[in-house]
Formats: structure tokens, sequence, C-alpha cells
């Protein structure tokens, strides 16, 4: 078990979210969307010049940009 | 008597579907007061009674950060709906339920429509409705919109619980967080804080979450009280911060999911398969955002929007210009000749026509966003662009308006400033919004037309090319000053979801495009007809005095006395396609001519001429004389408008921009005339002023006139300033 930035992490990866570092507005958007401590997610793509990101999450597809990826530390399975 | 009913819920959850359901035609489009975020309202009759139903904007969260939020959270707080039917996504249900929670904390009777039971089913998710509905204490209906199944069961709960008195919903946050809400809740209800319009426990909440807003009305409404709950919330943040180093924010919002959770694991929801595998959408994905092929539909897609928008509009455009077209030509034949008849035609019957002749491109470009909308592909878009747009401070979903405004030549910056409405994050929507009118839309094309015809007609399609990249690269560059500038600030966060592709419904679209193309009729229509009479008043007025009038009166009457009867006569029975004798034939070219240089003599009478001959000292230095200004103020009525004026002030009558032959020659002729002239018109035109129907439907979008009054006067700067740079540079270089 180790835990990574959301950045780093590859195409298909999953993992469980162990801490998000974001606050105001942004920290709110993110976990307004379900991004929470303990809710697993899987990278689903990346947009053709590697950002933003995809990923799945609760049942549903959601984007992110790589530098608000950088908040999200994730326990990689 | 009506009950007042607001439908809230998230984006994508089939919202607007089932207000159309509930409501059919009897709704109506507003915008709430102050703000350009638009208000749905419509009535729907049953035998319970008749509830006016309001839509509010789809939202995630009640926090006060976006303005459709804002709206939300206003509304419910200031209007006190009997009731909020919340529609929630049965196939997405964990994530919606998080907004759910906060109106059941508001205190506020909450109603839940499940909808998509259908997708939901479709993908093996199993819900045990009544033990949702008694563990969150509110009615649950389950709902398909699309069908319009679970109407009629929806309104008899809504019926059938609007009256029964709420009870706010309790979640506990943890010790700590409970303890502060506690001795919170007690200050606020002593001292009678905010608690005409929120509920206490609310407002104590809302100092956790320290947002902005409450925090603004609580220092307004009693500064001791507002001091005292800042500072437990102070306290409190500094504890966490030591403890767990977390925020009370963060922390408030991770214990709503886990009560989320906490109530679906308690067997309402089952799971036939992993939630997370790929869904029939995201196999799509696979080819429709893929780092080859996703660019390269999606070029496909745009350029097929664009034809969509501009193909199939050109011809109920052409009808629509058709039936002024003879309205004119009636008003011509009935009219005396006289100021009237000028006002009646130039100035009524071609601004009705200005307004209207927009209306079929406005239409078929928002079905097709539309379109593109509701099934999901926007999003993608934005998705694959938004690493390219971000770098000017833009979001991947202002591509649209670009291309619609002209990014591919031919465009038009009416519907594309209206497109800008699917970009949620203001200051990028704002920057859209001011420099789409820089790219080369159809009215534009006329003028390059005429210039390239008359001095680069060995380069034309180079010279094109070179115009349309210029457009774009000083467009993003401005943009990206602006968000340096004016409307600095950070980038509003792209945390966006990829709603599952869905077949948009017809009715839905249909409802949608007219409601937006009504608008702007009603709206933007009466601005624009008032504007296109202030510029035909200044093209007409003072016109020319009695003594020049009767010069030319006097010339023509010196060449008719020369001529036997017989010819006037020729001329006088001949229509547009007789041909005449050669004799005839001069006499009515050298009247032509003195009816040209009256023509012109009025045009540099006019306001707009002395406008024109008042700035030469200026223009000169961008090679432009007074020709050139009068032709540049006519512009702002629409771009193709310069070249007609050109015609008359040079003498040869009003020209056609379809053919601009003769005054192509007449320019390449003209003194003060060359490529270089030329091509520092062109960068002028490229980005002067946005023509007035533009600059309304900019006043209309931002919902300021600042920013239209912006958009003329840094524009024209801009323009000049370039117009000005290439002819000095060229002037000294060539």
């Amino acid at each position: 078990m180790t835990v990574v930035n959301l950045r780093e992490m590859h195409v298909d990866q999953t993992g469980v979210i162990a801490s998000i570092k974001a606050n105001g507005e942004l920290g709110r958007r993110i976990r307004d969307m379900g991004l929470v401590p303990g809710k697993e997610i899987k990278i689903q793509g990346k947009a053709p010049l590697f950002d933003p990101v995809s990923l799945r999450i609760m049942g549903f597809t959601l984007t992110l940009r790589n530098n608000e990826a950088d908040h999200i530390h994730v326990e990689v399975n | 008597m009506s009950t007042a009913i607001a439908l809230a819920g998230n984006p994508n959850s089939g919202k607007t579907t089932l207000f159309n359901a509930l409501t059919g035609a009897r709704q109506h489009v507003g915008n709430y007061p102050g703000v350009t975020v638009e208000k749905k309202q419509g009535t729907c009759v049953t035998d319970a009674g008749t509830f006016e139903i309001v839509d509010l904007p789809g939202t995630y969260s009640l926090t006060a950060y976006s303005l459709e939020e804002v709206v939300a959270r206003d509304f419910l707080v200031n209007e006190k709906p009997a009731m909020i039917v919340n529609i929630v996504d049965a196939s997405n249900l964990e994530r919606n339920l998080y907004l759910s929670v906060q109106f059941m904390e508001m205190g506020i009777p909450v109603c839940l429509a499940l909808n998509m039971m259908d997708v939901a089913s479709k993908r093996g998710i199993e819900i045990d409705i009544d033990k949702l509905s008694s563990l969150l204490g509110v009615p649950v209906v389950p709902t398909v919109a699309r069908t319009g199944k679970g109407k009629e069961e929806l309104l008899a709960a809504v019926a059938g619980n609007v009256n029964l008195p709420p009870i706010p919903l309790k979640i506990s946050y943890g010790i700590d967080i409970d303890d502060a809400l506690n001795e919170m809740e007690i200050i606020i209800a002593n001292a009678d804080f905010l608690t005409q319009t929120y509920p206490a426990r609310w407002v104590a909440l809302k100092y956790l979450e320290s947002d902005k807003q409450i925090l603004e009305l609580g220092s307004k409404e009693n500064k001791g009280v507002a001091e005292q709950l800042a500072q437990i919330a102070k306290r409190l943040a500094s504890h966490l911060a030591a403890t767990r180093d977390e925020h009370p924010e963060g922390m408030i919002a991770d214990q709503r999911y886990g009560f989320i959770n906490a109530v679906l694991k308690q067997d309402v929801i089952r799971y036939a398969h992993d939630r997370n595998r790929l869904q029939q959408s995201d196999q799509i994905d696979k080819v429709l955002t893929n780092r080859f092929f996703g660019p390269l539909i999606m070029v496909g897609v745009l350029m097929a929007l664009y034809n969509f928008t501009f193909t199939y509009s050109a011809l109920p455009t052409e009808w629509f210009e058709a039936f002024f077209g003879w309205l004119g030509g009636v008003a011509e034949g009935i009219l005396p000749d006289g100021m009237l008849k000028s006002l009646i035609i130039s100035g009524i019957i071609d601004g009705v026509g200005g307004v209207l002749g927009f209306v079929p491109l406005i239409m078929f470009m928002f079905l097709g966003i539309s379109f593109l909308e509701d099934s999901g592909y926007l999003a993608r878009m934005a998705f694959m662009l938004d690493r390219v747009f971000r770098m000017f401070g833009l979001h991947g979903s202002s591509v649209m308006a670009f291309i619609v405004s002209g990014g591919i030549a031919g465009g038009c910056a009416v519907p594309g400033v209206m497109a800008a409405r699917t970009l949620k994050s203001p200051k990028e929507r704002l920057a859209t919004l001011l420099t789409v009118p820089f790219m080369n839309c159809g009215a534009k094309l006329p003028v390059y037309a005429l210039l390239v015809g008359a001095f680069f007609a060995e380069n034309q399609a180079r010279v094109m090319l070179i115009l349309t990249l210029i457009s774009w690269v000083g467009a993003l560059l401005v943009a990206k000053l602006l968000r340096s500038t004016v409307i600095k600030g950070e980038p509003t966060p792209f945390v966006m979801e990829l709603p599952p592709y869905r077949l948009p419904t017809l009715k839905g679209l249909l409802i949608h495009t007219w409601e937006r193309t009504w608008q702007y009729m009603k709206k933007a229509g009466t601005v624009i007809l008032g504007i296109s009479i202030i510029l035909w008043a200044m093209m007409t007025f003072p016109g020319l005095d009695e003594s020049s009038v009767a010069q030319f009166e006097a010339k023509r009457t010196e060449i008719t006395d020369t001529v036997p009867a017989s010819v006037l006569g020729e001329i006088e029975q001949a229509g547009e396609d007789t041909e005449l004798s050669p004799q005839a034939a001069a006499v009515q070219e050298a009247l032509a001519e003195i009816d040209g240089q009256e023509a012109q003599a009025g045009l540099r009478n006019s306001i707009a001429g002395r406008i024109g001959v008042a700035l030469e000292s200026v223009s000169k230095l961008a090679g432009f004389d007074w020709r050139t200004n009068i032709a540049l103020v006519g512009g702002f009525a629409a771009k193709e408008v310069v070249v007609s004026t050109l015609g008359t002030a040079y003498s040869l009558g009003e020209v056609d921009p379809e053919e601009t032959g003769s005054l192509a020659e007449r320019l390449a002729k003209a003194p003060g005339w060359g490529p270089l002239t030329a091509f520092s018109l062109m960068i002028f035109t490229i980005f002067y002023a946005p023509c007035f129907v533009t600059v309304v439907c900019i006043a209309r979008e931002t919902g300021s006139w600042k920013w239209a009054g912006f958009s003329v006067v840094f524009n024209t700067a801009l323009a000049f300033g370039l117009s000005v740079a290439v002819y000095q540079v060229g002037s000294l270089v060539l």
C-alpha cells in the first residue's frame, strides 16, 4: 500500500482517496463532487495533451486538471 | 391559490426534462434579479391544486461559490417555496444526495423525485425506495422524466406532504464540530440572529464553513454576535488544524458524504456489478476522447456544427430578406419622397429586418449547441481542449463561441456571444464574450473581398488565410491580456462531470431553442431597432442645404435640356433590362454620376460625415481619409455596410456588398490607396468595435452596459493602435 499523488496515477489504476489538501473554492469544488477521503476511484483516461485527467468515482465520471489533482492523495492498490 | 414549488437538483439529473413534463407549454423564462442566470417558471394544474413551479439552476452544492448556487440559495431563503421537489439521478444516487442533504438541513420540506429509474435498473442498481424514504424522513417517488412515468405519483406526493411541518435534518459532524454547533446555536437563537430568514443551526454551519455571503449578512445584522460566532469558528479551526490537520469546511463535507454512505449502506441500494466498471458511455469515450481520433472527430463535429448553423439557416434568412426587400419596395412605391420615406425604409424596415435577419442563425446555432450539450459531447470537447485554452485564461468550452463567431471564416458574433452561455466559469466566460467579436464573421468578408480583390488579387487565398490567423492569434492574446488585467483572477476550478452520453429529446431541444430565440427578439430586438434608427439619422442628417440641392438640380437640367425629348422618354420608359440607344445610355450615365455626387455630398455633410472629416487628421496615421472614416462609422451598423458606404463616399451610389467590382477598380486608382492602406484597413476591420447588434448582445449576456461600452472603446483603440503600427512600419519599410 503506497500513497501517491493523483497526478502520478496511470490510466486504469485504482485506489482509495487518502487525503485532500486543498481549501477555499477549489477544496470545496473537489469535495462537492464527491472526492472525499475513503472513496474508491479509478483513472479512466487523460485528455490528448495529458491534461486534464478523467476518473470514475461512485459510478460516474469526473474530470480535473493536473494542478488540481496535485491536492489529492490516493492510496493505490 | 397556487402553491410555490421549487424544482432543484444536480445538472444532468433530468431536471429540465421533468420541468417540461410537469408544466408543458405553460412556462416562461426570465432572469433572476440583477444576474444573467435564467429563471424558468411554469404552472402545473392538478386535482389537488395548482402549483407554481420554479426551475432552479442545476447545482452540485449550496455553497455560495458559483452564481448558480447563490441564486438557488437566495431563492429558497427569500421566496420560501412551500416545498422543494429535489430531482435525483437514481443511477448516480450517492453524489446526488449530497445536495438533498443540504436542502434538508435548511429546514424546507423536501420531496425526492428518484429519476432515471430505467437507467439505474439497466445498470443493475436496485433501490429500496421505502427504506430510503423512512431513513431520510422525506417522501421518495420513482420517476422516468423522459417518458413522464411517475409524474402523477410525484404530484400526489407533493400535494399530500406540502403542508406537513418539516423537521430540519441534524447530521452529526463529530464531537468537535457538534459541540461548536450546539454552542453557536444557543447564541444565535437567544439573539434572534438572522433567524427570521435562516434556521439557527444552519447559520452556525455556514459560520464554520466560512461562507462569505452569510458572514457579510451577519456583521450587518449584529456585529457583537457575529464576532462571537467568528471567534468560536476560529477556535474550532485552529483546534482541528492542530489535532487532525483538517479544516472545518473539509470535515463538514466529508461528514455529509459519511452520513449519505451510512444511509445507503443499510441495504437501501444494491449493485449487481462493480460501480466503477466501464459503462457503454465509457466505451464510446475510448474512441471519442482518444488521443488520436478524439481531436479528429472533434474537428469534424465543429465543422458539422458550423455547416449546420450557417447552411441550413441560409434559406429562412433569404426568406426574411426577400420579405423585407418586398416590404421596402412596397413602401418605396406608395410613400411620397422625403424624410419620412427614408426613415421608414432605411431606418425602420431595414432595422426590423436586421433584428429578424439574425433569428434563423440564432435558432440553428442553439439547436446545434443544445444537441451537443444535452448529448454530453460538449463536456468532452471542453475536456480535450482545456489544456490549450487554459493557457490564454479561457476554458475548454470557449471553443464553441469562437467557432460560431467566425473562427472558421464566415460565422457571426451575435450567436457566438450567445454561445458563451455554455460556459459556467464567470471569468473565462467574460473573457470569451469580449474576444469572440475579433473572429472573421460573414459580414467582414465582403470588406476583405473588396480590398483583396483590389490590391491583392494575385494572393487571394494566402491573404485570407493570414487574416484568419491574425484574428485567432489576436483574440487569444487579447483574452490573455484581459485575464491578466481587467478580468484578473485564479482560473475557476475545472472539476467537471462527464455525463453519460444520452440522446436528447426533440421536445427538450425545441423548447430550449425557442425560449432563447424569443428572448433575443424580445430583449435585444427593441434596443437594436432603436440604435438602427439613430444610425440612420447620423448618416442622413442634416443633409444638403437648399442651395446645394438646387445646384445639383441645375446640373441635371443642364443635361436634360440639351437632349431631345424622345431620348428622355426612352429613359423614362425603360425597364431594368431594356437595351438603351447609345445616346440615351450616355445621358443616363451622366445623370447617375450627378446622383452619385449628390449622395456623396449629402453623406459628407451628415453627422457621420462630419465625424469622419473631423477625425481625418488622426486617422491619417493609419492611412484612412474621411471617406474610409465614414464607412467605418457605418460599419458599426453591420460590417458589410463599410462596403456600401465606401461606394457612396466615392460617388458610386450604394454598392451591393456582393458585387464590388466597380468599387474595387475605383479604389485601386484612388489617391492615397495602396496595398498598405488596404491591409491597415483590414486589420482595423478585424479588431474595431463589434457591430452594435453584437454590442447589445454583450450587454445582455454580461448583464451590464459597462462591458458593452468597454468592448466598443477598447476594441477600437486596439484596432487603431494596430493599424497605425502596420501603416507606419509599412511606410518605412516599403
